[in-house]
This record gives structure tokens, sequence and C-alpha cells, in this order.
């Protein structure tokens, strides 16, 4: 049957359009984008890889046990996590794909930063207005649905292929938890609450800053959380436009049908997400 | 209670209708039409309706009424947490209905404060910031808020548990956090919504107590909100009632426990234990026939009691001092004795009351005795009139005239 509406071929129009008459903002983006990936790149490769495995064991150890890091209760606590993290690491470095798995992780920082910097604010909007809110969830529920692989295209298109196509399509991708949590957490606060603030003469960035935030502080964490978690899982598919790090490993692997570097790049994907999860939820309870 | 204090607040003709055809609402309000033909007929409810009375300085003055009668509604016109659809909230002299917002926001920092039935802290802060709270919101250094904050838990009771969190404490404690941020902030009027109703009965009369040493204190201008009518009359000195958004009557307990203005009012009362409120003032016979203990002789005396048919009567001095009871039996033997004066046969010793006295008071005093109760005034000791035993039985067992005279002939014929 011929086609009745041909959508397709408005939106990439559209896009056509956009990707014209703004050249100059993509560009720059791009600019920013790659600069802050290759500048945390070099910095991160440039710290010997023991000071680093180092650093980040003493984070989860922290994360979890907190005031009690020098008492045996928060010896406890943390220290389960601190072995992980120490042989997980090791075995990423001791596997060979210590460069990667550091390509990897700053594009998950990256990726979650401009997603959360993005996310909390249209949040905050979406939970102090019902017509932000009837605008915003349908174009989450599009981003959650449509197969993350469609990303890639307009990113390509106007970012072409490398790092920033890639951040783009797994800021894309990872926003809608930042955004529906945050929201959730703001609107969850007890009315009574936000009422007090008001009785005693609250401003609505008072109420935002001193009520609302803070108490929404833990359902927001874990939206963060999230972020993180789909950032990473993101990278395997972003890998297929030219972004560096474990996912490109993954997707060589695909290609030459090499079970071995697979595998391995798989599992380190795997222990960066088990450790990224466990640090930010110990954060979040706090 | 004298009157002559200024008016704190003033409420005219306050009208709030919720729902988004209010202006046609309040036209139908306006020309009659009831509640039920307006929420027909525009889908929207009246909250309050018309209401209109006026708040002295350092009076606590309580507003109470069944949940849905409008008075949380109201209590928030006042500080327009909730936005009055018409009628005027004169604060000192200006009406808080026209404020700007930054008029209003100052309004609600300074001159009123707050206290919630759910208390309204805030969890992730200490009792010491939720206190401080609402001078940190206007601005005060954190030293100076935590120092009036500090005072304010001290007043009400709970130093040394500033360094806690609300989840830590007890409901009654958590409510005299909220009390204590209202009082922090130093305001002239404490607007208190059900503050009390959502705490067990011990803890609630404890901190109605409370809240009456403080406002001995402090003497701010209170209002009050609650259903419970025995918290009413135990704190407010006048009660306004409302049903359906609709103020039905103001007035002091005593009014409305003695008058009461409709037959809502009247359901409450009859809930009430009425021994604890009604005085001998409400129940005494004023202006009572009195004897002059010089002017009037034996003879005087006697027909006196034969013109109002009893056979004992009060006696009074020059000054309208009450000095005794006397009996006619007595009175009588006086004549043929041909007595001049009546003094001899005074019994002065019997009790007399106060007009503030209660019928639960005054209740222990008749026993064994067959006169009334004569009613004096506290400093002059002057006479003022007699609360009769068959009055008080009829207060304190809620039974008909009839009964009561029916059951006291009993007892004497026992």
């Amino acid at each position: 049957m011929d086609k009745l509406i041909d959508l397709g071929k408005y939106i990439e129009q559209g896009i056509n359009v956009l990707e014209e008459s703004l050249s100059g903002l993509w560009g720059a983006i791009d600019d920013v984008i790659s600069w802050t990936v290759d500048f945390l790149n070099d910095t991160f490769l440039a710290i010997p890889f023991i000071v680093i495995i180092a650093l980040v064991t003493f984070g989860a150890y922290y994360a979890n046990a907190g005031k009690l890091a020098f008492k045996k209760e928060g010896f406890k606590k943390g220290a389960s996590l601190a072995l992980f993290v120490v042989l997980g690491l090791l075995l990423i470095w001791a596997m060979g794909y210590w460069k990667e798995a550091i390509q990897t992780t700053t594009l998950v920082i990256v990726a979650t930063l401009i997603a959360l910097l993005l996310g909390i604010p249209l949040g905050i909007w979406a939970a102090r207005s019902n017509m932000a809110n009837a605008i915003i969830r349908p174009v989450l529920d599009f981003m959650q649905t449509m197969p993350a692989f469609v990303y890639l295209i307009p990113a390509i298109f106007f970012f072409s292929v490398g790092n920033t196509p890639g951040v783009i399509a797994t800021v894309i991708f990872s926003l809608p938890p930042a955004v529906r949590l945050t929201s959730l957490g703001i609107r969850n606060v007890p009315e009574d609450v936000i009422e007090a603030g008001h009785a005693f003469g609250a401003t609505d960035k008072q109420i935002l800053f001193k009520i609302q935030l803070p108490l929404a502080k833990t359902t927001i964490l874990a939206g963060v959380n999230q972020v993180i978690l789909l950032a990473l899982s993101m990278v395997v598919i972003a890998s297929m436009v030219g972004a560096k790090g474990l996912g490109s490993i993954v997707y060589q692997g695909i290609q030459q049908n090499d079970i071995a570097k697979g595998f391995e790049s798989g599992l380190g994907i795997v222990v960066l997400a088990i450790i990224l999860d466990r640090i930010t939820q110990a954060v979040a309870k706090k | 209670m004298s009157d002559n204090r200024k008016t704190k607040i003033k409420v005219e003709d306050l009208t709030l209708i919720f729902g988004k055809r209010k202006q046609e609402a309040l036209k139908l309000l306006e020309q009659g039409v009831s509640k039920e033909e307006i929420l027909k007929k525009t889908k929207c409810t009246v909250g309050v309706n018309r209401a209109s009375f006026e708040i002295k300085e350092g009076e606590v003055f309580v507003i109470m009424g069944l949940s849905g009668s409008g008075k949380s509604t109201l209590i928030r016109c006042l500080n327009r947490l909730n936005e009055p659809t018409a009628g005027k909230v004169i604060f000192d002299d200006h009406d808080i209905t026209r404020d700007t917002n930054k008029e209003l926001l100052e309004t609600r920092r300074t001159e009123m404060s707050m206290v919630f039935q759910k208390f309204g802290l805030l969890p992730h802060r200490t009792i010491l910031e939720n206190a401080g709270f609402g001078l940190e919101l206007r601005g005060e250094e954190k030293e100076a808020r935590d120092e009036r904050a500090k005072k304010a838990l001290e007043t009400v009771g709970l130093r040394g548990y500033e360094a806690q969190y609300p989840a830590e404490l007890s409901g009654g404690m958590q409510q005299r956090v909220g009390l204590a941020r209202a009082l922090a902030n130093d305001p002239e009027v404490l607007l208190m919504d059900e503050a009390f109703s959502a705490l067990d009965p011990l803890i609630k009369s404890d901190m109605q107590d409370e809240l009456l040493e403080i406002q001995d204190k402090l003497h701010k201008t209170i209002v009050f909100i609650t259903h419970d009518l025995d918290e009413a009359i135990k704190i407010g000195d006048r009660i306004a009632i409302m049903k359906d958004g609709v103020v039905e009557q103001i007035g002091t307990a005593e009014d409305i426990l003695t008058n009461p203005a409709s037959e809502y009012v009247e359901a409450f009362v009859e809930k009430v234990d009425r021994k604890t409120i009604i005085t001998a003032e409400t129940l005494m016979f004023k202006k009572h026939t009195a004897l002059e203990v010089h002017k009037d002789g034996p003879k005087g005396a006697v027909r006196k009691m034969r013109s109002i048919a009893v056979d004992q009567l009060p006696v009074v001095d020059e000054h309208k001092r009450f000095l005794g009871h006397v009996w006619l039996q007595d009175v009588l033997e006086l004549e043929k004795e041909q007595a001049k004066s009546i003094e001899k046969v005074i019994n002065t010793n019997v009790p007399s009351v106060y007009k503030h006295y209660t019928v639960e008071e005054m209740l222990p005093l008749i026993t064994g005795i067959r006169h009334p109760l004569a009613v004096i005034e506290e400093e002059t000791g002057k006479f003022l009139g007699l609360v009769t035993q068959t009055s008080l039985i009829i207060e304190a067992t809620r039974f008909e005239k009839k009964e009561v005279i029916k059951l006291k002939e009993q007892a004497n014929e026992l």
C-alpha cells in the first residue's frame, strides 16, 4: 500500500531545517562536549590507575560507612563493596581495558551531568505546573519507548560521528528518569508542610529550596541512580556512532564474532555498572 | 470581660466560594439563593458565607463547628492561604484582602503565625531549626534566630530537645514545636487550626492548659479552630459557632450554652457537661427581695415573705451587704415577743457564693441546708441574688422541673 501520510519525510525536513538554521549552535555544542570529554579522559588517564582505584575504593567505602568509617560498625557496612571495587577494577585493568573503562566512565559522567542539568529543572517545572506536566509527560513517554538506536540518526546528522553524538543520544535516552523522579519527589512532599511554609511567609523560591527539594532529595537521588545506569547501558549503542570506550570493544566483538573480546568488555561494563549503582544508592540512602 | 479593648481583627461579610464560576455564584448568594441551589446551578461550593465578627486584642477567639462547616477555610482567609471571594479582613485598620503579595508576605512573616493540625514540621531539620524556620524565612541571621527559637522552645517546655528531629518526638511534643515555631516569630496574632485535635485526650488537655498559661504571660490575640465544644469552652473568651459556612452565633461560652441561637448550636450544647460551665450568675434570681436589717422589723418581714410566698428571706445591711437568712417561724416568734428588730434571729452561719461559681462547685454546698444560696459580689459582699436548690438540681441532673420538685418532696417526706 502506498503511504497516505509521509510523516517520516516531514520529520526529516524539519530536522534538515533545524540542522541548517542552527548550525552554529550544533557546532558550539559539539565543541563543548568534545572538549569536556577529552579533557576528563586525559586527566583520568594521566593519573596512575592504582591511585584511581584507591580513590574509588575509599569513596565506595565512605558512601556506605559514613561517619563510622573508622569504626568497626562502619567497616562491617562498607567493607564488602570496597572489596568488590578493588577486585573489579583490578580485573578490568588486568584484562587490558583500563583506558576503555575510563573512556566509558567519562561518557557516562558527562551524559549524566547534562541529563541532570536538563532533567532536574524540567522535573521541577513539571511538578509545579500542571500544564508543563501535561506537555512533558507524553514527550518523556515518547523518549522512553522510541528504540534507542533511532536517536543515533539525528545525532549523527547534527554532530557527525565521534563522542558527541554518543553523549547526545545517551542524554536523550537517560533523561526521562531525572525528570520523572524529580517531579514525583516534589509532588509527594506533604501538602501540610508546604502550607506551613506559605503561612510563615515563604516565597515560591523559599518553598522550592527550603522545603520541596530537601524533602524530595531521596527520590531525586533515586532518579540520578537511574540516569547513570541508563547512560551506562546506552554506551554500547553509542559506540555505533563512534563513541569510544568499552562499548566500542563490545561492538567490535559483535562485528568480528570475537567471543573473548565481547565477554571481557561486557564484563567490564557490568563491573562499572555495579560499582556506580551501589555507590549512588548508598549516597541516596543518607 | 471588659470590651473596651482595641479591635484587632474585623471580618466583614467575608465570603469564600470554591469553583470556577465564583462571581456568578456570589451574585446568587447575594440574592439569597441557598448553598445547595448554587452548587446545582454553578457547581460552586460556598465555603464561607458572609461571615462577620470582630476579634479583640488579647482575646482567645474560638471558631467551632463540625467538619465541613467552613471553619478551617475561614481561618485561612485571615492570612489569605485561602483567597476570599468577597468581603474584608481588617487587621489593625488595614484591609488584608487588598494587600499586595509583598505586603501579605510581610504580614505572614511578622504579624500572624499559624499552628496546624498536622504540625507541618520539616522532617529533615532539627527541632531548633524547625522552631526558627519562620525567622529564617524572613531572613534573620542564624545566631539571632537560634537564640529566639531556643527561647520559644523553652516557653513550650522543650528545652533539651533542640538537636533532635521531629520523627523522634511524640505527637504532643511535635505540636509544641509547631507552637514554638509560631511563638518564635513573636506575632501579634496566633492562628491555630485544630491545633490539638490530632492529640490524645490527656495530652490535648495538657496542651490546652499550657496554651492558657502561655496566653496569661504573652497576651496574644488567638484565633482557635476546633470541633470540640469542651475545648472551645475551656480556652475561648468568646466562641463563634459555624455551620455550612455561616457563623450561627457568637458569644461567651455561657451565652451560647444558656441561649443557643439555633437547633444546631443546641445540639452541640447538649453534649457538654453543663455542670462545669453554668455559673451562679446565670442561675440566680436577680434583685431578689431581701430584708434590710435596720429597716424591716418582724412585721415587715412577715409581710414580705407572705407576699412572695416563701418561708425564708435573705437579710442585708444598709450597704446591701449580705448578712444571712431569717426563717418565717423565727420571725413569727419575734412578732409575738413584740421585738422591734430581726437582728437576733438572723442565721449567719450559711454558705454564700460568688457569681462565677459553677454548678459543680455549688452542689456540695446545698447538702444539709434547706434555703437557697445567696450570691454576693466578691469585692464588696453586696447581695446580688439567690440560686435556688431546685435550679441547681435541674442543671446538675438535666431533669425537668416537675420531676425535681417531686424528688425534693419525696426527700422531705423521708
